[in-house]
């Protein structure tokens, strides 16, 4: 289950649980359909609920940037602990997302 | 190196994305004798998780499969975990362990062993093509107990 909410054109999105490669799966597939349903420019994709992830996230995260990007429209991450960021950075992803606490 | 393990797990299942939190988590319960911090413990669980789950994604292309997860550790708190398919294995290793490298088409970032490296102390990786491929972690873990300050 997703939680969201959409504000002046932003999709915001909680995301709960580990973030795996089978999460990771699901998610992507559900934060898809709810970026065409709702025609969001912005995703701040909230991550404070997350306990744990791998590199997975990573996946996920440049994925949503670059269907974001198609649509003329940009990506943030929201509540990122410090270990989501350590490996956010390993990937440079901060360079192309925005981070948000 | 001879190592005297004191304790020792092993742990064979089916090669399905539902199983990597069940593999991540058996090991972290595995090493919770040893005291380790939280830190210790993400970092072990992590990269049992990008181990696993390359199993998971790569090893099978036709399906089925299996993944063992072989732990050990010593009096000392070393901790090595062994995770083995039995699968098509990995033609170039060295290539494969490159950041942002990856065969997986379904939006797999190549970081698994990055990360893998980042949070062990050290990763090998054997392989052989047609018959499958073991990362070995190895890692040195901090117990709660070491981590606390230390009155001089």
């Amino acid at each position: 289950m997703l939680f969201y909410e959409v504000k002046g054109g932003a999709l915001r999105v909680r995301l709960t649980g580990d973030l795996d490669h089978s999460a990771a799966t699901r998610l992507r597939g559900e934060l898809d359909a709810l970026i065409a349903q709702t025609g969001a420019k912005r995703l701040l994709l909230d991550v404070s609920d997350v306990p744990f992830m791998d590199s997975s996230g990573i996946g996920l995260v440049i994925g949503r940037y670059k269907l974001m990007a198609r649509r003329g429209g940009s990506v943030a991450v929201v509540g990122s602990n410090e270990r989501v960021d350590r490996i956010f950075n390993m990937a440079g992803l901060y360079s192309l997302v925005e981070r948000r606490a | 190196m001879n190592v005297n393990w004191i304790n020792e797990m092993r742990l064979d299942f089916a090669a399905l994305p539902e199983n990597e939190a069940f593999a991540r988590l058996a090991v972290s319960g595995f090493l919770l004798p040893l005291d380790p911090t939280m830190e210790a413990l993400a970092d072990v669980k992590t990269a049992v998780s990008e181990a696993v789950t390359n199993a998971i994604v790569h090893a099978y292309p036709k399906g089925g499969g299996q993944v063992r997860v072989h732990g050990r550790y010593d009096g000392e708190g070393l901790v090595r975990i062994d995770v083995t398919d039995t699968g098509r294995g990995i033609e170039d290793v060295a290539q494969a362990r490159q950041p942002f490298y990856t065969t997986g088409g379904e939006e797999r970032s190549g970081m698994g062993f990055t990360v893998m490296e980042s949070f062990m102390d050290a990763v090998e990786v054997k392989s052989a093509v047609g018959r499958g491929t073991t990362v070995r972690l190895t890692k040195r873990l901090r117990t709660r107990d070491e981590a606390l300050p230390r009155r001089a």
